[in-house]
């Protein structure tokens, strides 16, 4: 594990929200290192600084000091557009509430990132975008529109918008939140195969059941890290999949 | 920065949204149809009038007595034209040809019809002046001019409205105010009417006869002229003037008791009438493109605001601040140029059916096109560069998170 390639690296990180009167200490120095092949749950309460440790892990929101340092960048003097190239060809987001861009099918949907790498032509982006939902397995419903997907597939079509640009993390913020069980359960095996594959995935998350399936948690409060260890017996989304009863109206 | 990209992904959210994006389009349509079609149809019936004016002579200058009328009261309302006047204004370089005017209505009668027209005393130049054309017969002799002989020449609308029978009229003996004038000559067409004046509606006779068998005066009542290259018109007028003011000994400092009229001048004079109606007309479908511009704006908005997700969205896949204010900019544009181009195809037909209803003829100037599209660019532009400036400074974290 020690010869891995350090992907994330956090130091002394504390962030401050001005909210005119009080002053908001999300963050209170924060020290963090993720290593490449990494599959890491960031649990804690609303609150704890969790969203705001994804946000800057992210590069959408800047510290208020300490060091981050993403594949060997460090992003603390970066300036706006630089910090968009960052999330464009470092960084996958896989959200809550999927953000899938209606009346557009799932295929373009998926090769949206690559849309703003100008490096990338016409023909690269969707064999790409295809290769992506090929790996997610919605290959064959890459023509449909989000409303014509259910919350599973359409966050697997977020997923594999995440993969199109093969970052080096994929940040995902509470990605099973909006699903059932079942279909959790079906994510979280998806999100597992992805992290066998060699992907470092960065999972927020409040439900200790979900946290499970990651190798390694992280457990935020009041802006600080009150707990980091790896996961010991690690659960399979696939095993605990199959072992779901069947319901009838599925 | 990837501009077709951005170009494709403005294209790609205007297609999702085609029936807003037409909606959006309308004010841009009508407000740019219309400028096109009120600008064609000033354009149309101001050359159909400056036609129809000049089908009158480009060179004419008209004199008439009694000065221009400032307010209420005439300065000289006494004052009258002499034969003398005539010829004294016959030997200036300018004039081509020079007819006196003396001029009555006058009920006609012939058999059982009669018609009310207008008899006009002149010599024989008043024809070319006027571009009059003998149809069949002939115009009137010196011999007989001298001799006060009752002759005269009918206009096609007297013909017809005389004769209806339709009998030669050349020969016959109608009786103008219960006075029997032989006819010797009927007019060419001269086409339609022109500002209320119908050109075929006329009786031509020796001035003499006119003066002395109808009028019983010895003055005279205007002078037609034509100058030789209507280039000189206004010099020309200037000449007149000073000779009249000579002929009428008027001190220095002293009114006009007369009025010099070129045809050109009213021509202008009716042109910038004319274009002062059709820049107004204009302005008022200018106001419809500002409207229509602050349309785009409006849907602008609310498609930032409706959008603030996938702005949000699109920050976070990569997208530049530059790379969504440009896709909005886009979006906007494409409107516009959209809606322009569709304004001005349905300018240019309306234009066209108004005026051949209207019967006055439509242009399309290559100004008014050029003019109304490019403003419309300029709208769409301008009015969603603020709501496109207002998406790219989006917080990326504030509008994922938008409800």
């Amino acid at each position: 594990m020690s010869e891995k390639k350090v992907i994330i690296e956090v130091k002394n990180l504390k962030k401050e929200y001005d909210l005119g009167e009080v002053k908001v200490h999300a963050l209170r120095g924060v020290n963090l290192q993720i290593k490449e092949g990494e599959f890491v749950a960031i649990m804690g309460t609303s609150g704890s600084g969790k969203s705001t440790m994804l946000n800057i892990l992210g590069c959408l929101d800047r510290p208020t000091s300490g060091e981050y340092i993403i594949d060997s960048v460090p992003m603390n003097n970066l300036n706006k557009n630089e910090l968009a190239g960052l999330r464009n060809t470092k960084l996958g987001f896989v959200f809550q509430s999927y953000n899938l861009l209606s009346r557009t099918s799932a295929l373009e949907n998926v090769e949206l990132p690559l849309f703003y790498n100008p490096k990338i032509k016409a023909k690269e982006r969707r064999e790409r975008a295809i290769a992506s939902l090929e790996a997610v397995g919605l290959a064959e419903r890459m023509h449909h529109m989000p409303n014509q997907l259910s919350g599973g597939q359409q966050q697997r079509v977020a997923i594999a918008r995440s993969l199109v640009n093969d970052p080096v993390v994929i940040l995902a913020d509470e990605a099973t939140g909006n699903l059932d069980t079942r279909t959790s359960y079906e994510i979280m095996s998806l999100f597992q195969k992805l992290n066998e594959e060699g992907k470092t995935i960065v999972f927020v998350t409040h439900e200790p059941d979900i946290a499970r399936f990651t190798s390694r948690q992280i457990i935020f409060r009041d802006g600080h890290v009150i707990s980091d260890e790896l996961v010991k017996n690690r659960f399979s989304a696939a095993k605990m999949l199959a072992e779901l009863p069947v319901e009838e109206d599925y | 920065m990837n501009y077709i990209n951005t170009f494709k992904i403005a294209l790609t959210a205007i297609k999702r949204n085609k029936l807003r994006a037409f909606l959006t389009m309308l004010g841009i349509i009508i407000g740019v149809a219309s400028v096109i079609a009120m600008l064609a149809m000033g354009e149309g019936s101001k050359s159909y009038i400056k036609n129809q004016m000049s089908g009158l002579g480009t060179n004419l200058v008209m004199i008439m007595p009694g000065a221009d009328t400032h307010g209420p009261v005439r300065s000289s309302g006494t004052s009258k034209l002499e034969m003398s006047d005539l010829e004294a204004i016959a030997k200036n370089q300018y004039v081509a040809k020079i007819s006196p005017l003396v001029q009555s209505s006058a009920q006609v009668v012939y058999g059982n019809n009669n018609w009310s027209t207008s008899i006009y005393g002149v010599t024989q130049e008043y024809l070319p002046i006027k571009n009059l054309v003998i149809g069949s017969g002939r115009i009137f002799t010196d011999k007989e001019l001298h001799a006060l002989e009752k002759v005269c020449i009918i206009g096609l609308k007297v013909a017809t409205e005389l004769f209806t029978q339709g009998e030669d009229p050349l020969g016959k003996t109608i009786r103008v105010k219960n006075t029997p004038f032989k006819v010797i000559g009927v007019l060419e067409d001269k086409g339609a009417a022109t500002m209320g004046q119908d050109q075929n509606d006329v009786i031509i006779a020796p001035y003499t006869t006119v003066q002395r068998r109808l009028l019983s005066i010895d003055y005279i009542q205007g002078i037609n002229l034509s100058v030789i290259d209507d280039k000189d018109s206004e010099a020309a007028v200037a000449d007149f003037k000073k000779i009249m003011r000579r002929e009428h000994k008027i001190k220095e400092g002293d009114d006009d008791d007369f009025n010099v009229m070129s045809q050109s001048e009213m021509i202008s004079t009716v042109s910038t009438v004319i274009d002062a109606i059709k820049y107004l007309l204009g302005a008022i479908a200018g106001i419809s493109l500002l409207v229509g511009g602050i349309g785009i704006m409006n849907i602008m908005f609310v498609s930032v605001t409706e959008r603030t997700r996938e702005i949000g969205l699109r920050m976070s896949v990569g997208g530049r601040g530059s790379d969504i204010l440009m896709q909005f900019l886009i979006e906007a544009a494409v409107l516009s140029v959209l809606g322009g181009i569709i304004g001005i195809i349905i300018g240019y037909l309306l234009a066209s059916v108004a005026g051949s209803l209207l019967g006055v003829g439509s242009l399309v100037r290559l100004y008014s096109v050029v003019l109304s599209f490019s403003v419309c660019v300029g709208i769409g532009l301008f009015f969603g560069w603020y709501p496109a400036r207002k998406a790219s400074n989006l917080n990326p974290i504030d509008a994922l998170r938008y409800e």
